[in-house]
């Protein structure tokens, strides 16, 4: 008989214990999401880096100092398993002040502790022999050369895809409202969509963590919003080749400078602390703005006129009571395991976060694992048009002329990329159709233009593909539609 | 000298990039002078953005006539179609490489496959993109129902859906006022449109729109945040000073369901750009002289890519000045002169295109001053030229014909609007 686990939420962590757990032929796992599509809590909007492991202090944070730097080591497999966008460029913690070098010091050892390798201090001549258009005002910094960066939605997607292909299964838009515990034990979620059975549940609900906790009966945690805010630049504005990082303070890693993934000059976060109802605040501020673009000039002094950006926007931290990773079997409630305050780097150790669920099912819940004769690691990257060689772009036209008609021409992202997105939108149970959900699959609408020419395209597809009128289709899910009805509605007297 | 042995190549005197008005006239006038042309434009349809442009005003000096977008884009059309001009639609350029003056490719993918061009001349007709919410430093909640002016345009008159009801405009230039008629027109409620500038951005004719629908404008004001989950719920609004400094403590909050923001246009230049084309900040397009040549020989340009026009007349004749110079080009291999005359912006000229004379023939300056003015004279002192304008007003472009015979001897020429 099959183990029954729910997981609530798609996010990095419950996307990586789910791709984890469809190794076992014994459990038959739910991933449960509120939203309409997967990755769009927290691990929407952060740094996306793929941390290097050396800053967490292993006696007052045990779990984040133990599972960031076997994350980062299993995320160099995953990546090439799962053909995430990444890359692999290293981070230097820059000392702009002799004192620095104290702090910079005790990372090192610390780095060591936690078993990072390759990590050395470096002097300024070889700073900027690695970074050339650093402040001139560095005097050398720490190297970190498995520092990554990786696509964090493009990865939440590429992890429950696999795990569908090896038997999980999706329900999307189910928010969890209640848990069901007979006799000290879970018995299944309670959601908008009905009752899901289940042995074990996995609290993997991000920002709401501590109210599904609560559900269960567990209140010993709170989780707290704290916000972070970022600028993104065209991508023809120069950035750095590495990640920078100033060298941190008690309370922040500080004010990053990168080139993020797709070659845009990215700087954030801030930290700022919000109350914990304030979990659905995600709105940029001014002030917290300012303060980011002053905390990136200092490392990086030729930042762009502001006329460069093409975006800003903000993130919220899921800061639990204790600071630490809360991951564990609630003894209180057999089947119950808590995986909450996932903060930074929860991107980074979400790999490592899995394997320690699985661990924790078979040790602290005595349920021995089998593996599948068959399971299948690998999963095959989207087709991306703007990465397609001329003569490989033909053979794709040849098989579906779509893929030769460009819809976002910043990017230049094509029909039939958008049309494979949305059947693997399909695939993994998405139910509304939103262009958030195309965006973040081929990267359409991210350009310089934002999309003001292409998103009208993409709603049509959108619209044809999933059989709705294109007003209906949303940007972002449910009560964010598009329009209010076609154009003479109102004239009508009528309103969608 | 093959780039891509792999793909089929194609090999024409001049291809045009782009179907828009620019274009369209481009490829028209080269066809007529004789030359090999192929348009390639990436849309389904031909026109570039005229056919989403259902309200009229378009044609008065070119057709003599006042046209819609639509109609004004049919026509151009069907003249491309009776000379037998060949473009393709769903055709997207994706590279352009200069090998040499006379050796140029131009690599565009469609639902065929992708092609590589020869050909000895390009003109470049582009467009421009319009500046959105986030580089002019709104801030707030990233939700449904924010949009450019165009591509609201684009949702209503192309596709038919109606983005909102209670509508904020941003930007109170033609294509904002313009705008905040069609949507009134639907039956939706604008409740603002907010200028941050003291005096309003379009011609006086469409200002009168606000009046006529009954419609508050807030000059020096600016809209600084959206608010809402899911979709905009309310804008806040602030007061800025002679500076454009907000005024602390000026703030008020509209609700709204839309907000669409018409803050100007940017012309697209970053494949010239990629090449080596020199750009002048002040148009936002490339250096050209009088035929609309780029600082890279035989690479012309025309329309919204060379600078922000407000009429499709000027931008029509920019294509058929483009489509000339790419005659003389590729027949004598180079626009002749016998000294580039450098045209030099004076008082109150914000931009000015062409940048450099050949001398060799008559030619029109298109130029847009920075602050409004009344009861004016536009000089070009070095030839003691003289022009009367009862008003002027960075909205309006103006422009200015001057004659081969009295540019001949100068050096230099400097354009300014001064009081008369
Ligand atoms: C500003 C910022 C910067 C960061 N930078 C980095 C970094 O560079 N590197 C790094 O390693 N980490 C970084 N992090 C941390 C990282 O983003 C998070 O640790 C990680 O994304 C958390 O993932 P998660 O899956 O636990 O949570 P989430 O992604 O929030 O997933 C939880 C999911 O649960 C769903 N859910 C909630 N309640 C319910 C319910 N009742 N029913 C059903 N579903 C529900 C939510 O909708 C959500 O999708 C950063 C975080 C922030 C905010
Ligand atoms: C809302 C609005 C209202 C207006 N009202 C008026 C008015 O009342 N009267 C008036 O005279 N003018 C008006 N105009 C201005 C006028 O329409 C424009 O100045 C003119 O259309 C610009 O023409 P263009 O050919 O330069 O560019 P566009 O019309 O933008 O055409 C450029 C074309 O090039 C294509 N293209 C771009 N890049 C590529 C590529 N790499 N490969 C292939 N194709 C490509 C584009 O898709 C587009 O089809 C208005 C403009 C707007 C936006």
């Amino acid at each position: 008989m099959k183990t029954k686990v729910a997981i609530i939420g798609a996010g990095i962590s419950g996307a990586s214990i789910a791709r984890v757990l469809s190794k076992y032929e014994n459990l038959e796992v739910h991933l449960i999401e509120k939203a309409p599509d997967v990755g769009w809590g927290v691990s929407k909007a952060n740094t996306a880096l793929i941390h290097g492991g050396y800053d967490d202090d292993p006696e007052k944070y045990p779990m984040r100092a133990k599972l960031c730097i076997r994350g980062n080591r299993l995320w160099h497999q995953w990546v090439k398993e799962l053909e995430i966008p990444h890359v692999w460029n290293g981070a230097l913690i820059v000392a702009l002040k002799e004192e620095d070098f104290d702090e910079l010091e005790k990372l090192l050892e610390r780095g060591r502790q936690n078993g990072v390798p390759e990590m050395r201090l470096v002097d300024r001549e070889e700073v900027f022999h690695l970074e050339p258009n650093l402040t001139r005002e560095a005097i050398g910094a720490l190297w970190v050369p498995i520092v990554g960066q990786i696509g964090p939605i493009p990865a939440v997607i590429a992890l429950v895809e696999n795990a569908v292909a090896n038997g999980v299964k999706t329900h999307l838009e189910t928010e969890v409202r209640e848990i069901k515990v007979e006799n000290g034990e879970v018995k299944g979620v309670e959601t908008n969509n009905g009752f899901i059975e289940a042995d074990i549940v996995i609290n993997a609900a991000g920002l709401y963590a501590d109210r599904i906790a609560r559900m269960a009966g567990i209140d010993y945690f709170e989780i707290h919003p704290r916000k972070g805010e970022y600028w993104i630049f065209d991508d023809d504005v120069p950035g750095p080749k590495r990640v920078l990082f100033p060298t941190p303070t008690p309370i922040s890693k500080g004010i990053v400078v990168t080139t993020e993934i797709s070659g845009h000059l990215m700087i954030g976060p801030n930290a700022q602390d919000l109350p914990p109802e304030e979990k659905e605040n995600l709105a940029t501020t001014k002030e917290g703005l300012e303060q980011v673009w002053e905390g990136a000039k200092k490392l990086w002094p030729q930042l762009p006129p502001r006329s460069k950006v093409i975006r800003t926007f903000a993130g919220l931290r899921p800061e639990p009571t204790g600071g630490d990773f809360i991951i564990k079997a609630e003894e209180e409630v057999w089947g119950f395991i808590n995986v909450a305050g996932i903060r930074s780097p929860g991107l980074t150790s979400a790999p490592a976060i899995a394997h320690e669920v699985a661990g924790i099912i078979e040790n602290s819940l005595g349920i021995e694992l089998k593996e599948k004769e068959k399971w299948n690691p690998y999963r095959k990257e989207i087709t991306h048009f703007f990465m397609m060689r001329p003569e490989q772009a033909n053979e794709a036209v040849k098989k579906n002329p779509a893929y030769g008609k460009i819809v976002c021409r910043c990017n230049n992202v094509s029909e039939g990329d958008i049309l494979e997105a949305i059947e693997r939108m399909k695939f993994i149970g998405v139910k509304t159709p939103s262009v958030d959900s195309v965006k973040f699959r081929t990267k359409a609408t991210t350009g310089t233009c934002q999309g003001s020419f292409c998103r009208p395209k993409i709603i049509q597809l959108l619209a044809r593909e999933y059989g709705v009128e294109p007003w209906k289709v949303t940007l972002k899910g449910k009560g964010s539609e598009i329009g209010i009805g076609d154009v003479k509605a109102l004239l009508r007297g009528e309103e969608a | 000298m093959e780039p891509f042995p792999q793909i089929p190549m194609l090999s024409y005197d001049v291809v045009v990039i782009g179907g828009g008005p620019a274009g369209m006239a481009a490829a028209v006038r080269a066809k007529e002078l004789g030359l090999n042309v192929l348009l390639l434009d990436e849309n389904d349809y031909l026109g570039g953005i005229l056919p989403q442009c259902i309200h009229p005003g378009f044609g008065l000096h070119y057709y003599k006539e006042e046209l819609t977008g639509p109609e004004f884009a049919s026509r151009l059309a069907r003249k491309l179609v009776e000379l037998g001009v060949e473009y393709k639609t769903a055709a997207r350029v994706l590279e352009i490489k200069n090998y040499s003056d006379l050796e140029k490719v131009v690599i565009f993918t469609s639902p065929s496959g992708v092609y590589q061009v020869w050909a000895k001349a390009i003109i470049y007709a582009a467009g421009a993109r319009e500046r959105h919410a986030f580089e002019i430093g709104i801030t707030g909640d990233r939700v449904a129902g924010i949009y450019t002016a165009g591509e609201a345009q684009m949702l209503m008159d192309i596709y038919g859906v109606l983005p909102g009801k209670e509508i904020v405009i941003v930007g109170s230039g033609d294509v904002g006022l313009i705008m905040a008629r069609r949507f009134a027109l639907e039956g939706a409620k604008v409740k603002a449109v907010i200028e941050l500038m003291p005096y309003p951005g379009g011609l006086a004719r469409n200002v009168m729109i606000l009046r006529d629908f009954d419609i508050p404008l807030y000059l020096s004001h600016k809209v600084v945040e959206v608010r809402g989950k899911g979709r905009v719920e309310r804008v806040k609004v602030v007061k800025v000073d002679e500076n454009l400094n907000e005024i602390p403590g000026s703030e008020f909050w509209i609700e709204a369901d839309t907000l669409i923001i018409s803050a100007g246009l940017v012309p697209s230049v970053k494949k010239l750009k990629k090449i080596g084309v020199e750009i002048d900040p002040a148009t936002g397009g490339p250096v050209v002289n009088d035929r609309l040549e780029t600082s890279v020989p035989g690479i012309f340009v025309a329309g919204n890519s060379l600078l922000i026009n407000d009429l499709v007349d000027y931008v029509a004749e920019q294509g058929e000045l483009a489509a000339e110079g790419a005659k003389e080009f590729i027949e004598k291999g180079g626009i002749e002169s016998k000294k580039w005359i450098k045209v030099e912006k004076g008082e109150n000229v914000r931009l000015l295109a062409p940048h450099y004379l050949s001398g060799e023939g008559d030619v029109y300056l298109y130029l847009r001053v920075s602050k409004p003015m009344e009861d004016v004279e536009l000089r070009v002192p070095e030839i003691g030229k003289k022009m009367r304008l009862p008003v002027v007003k960075p909205a309006e472009m103006l422009r200015i014909k001057l004659k081969a015979e009295e540019i001949k001897n100068t050096e230099k020429l400097t354009v300014e609007v001064v009081k008369a």
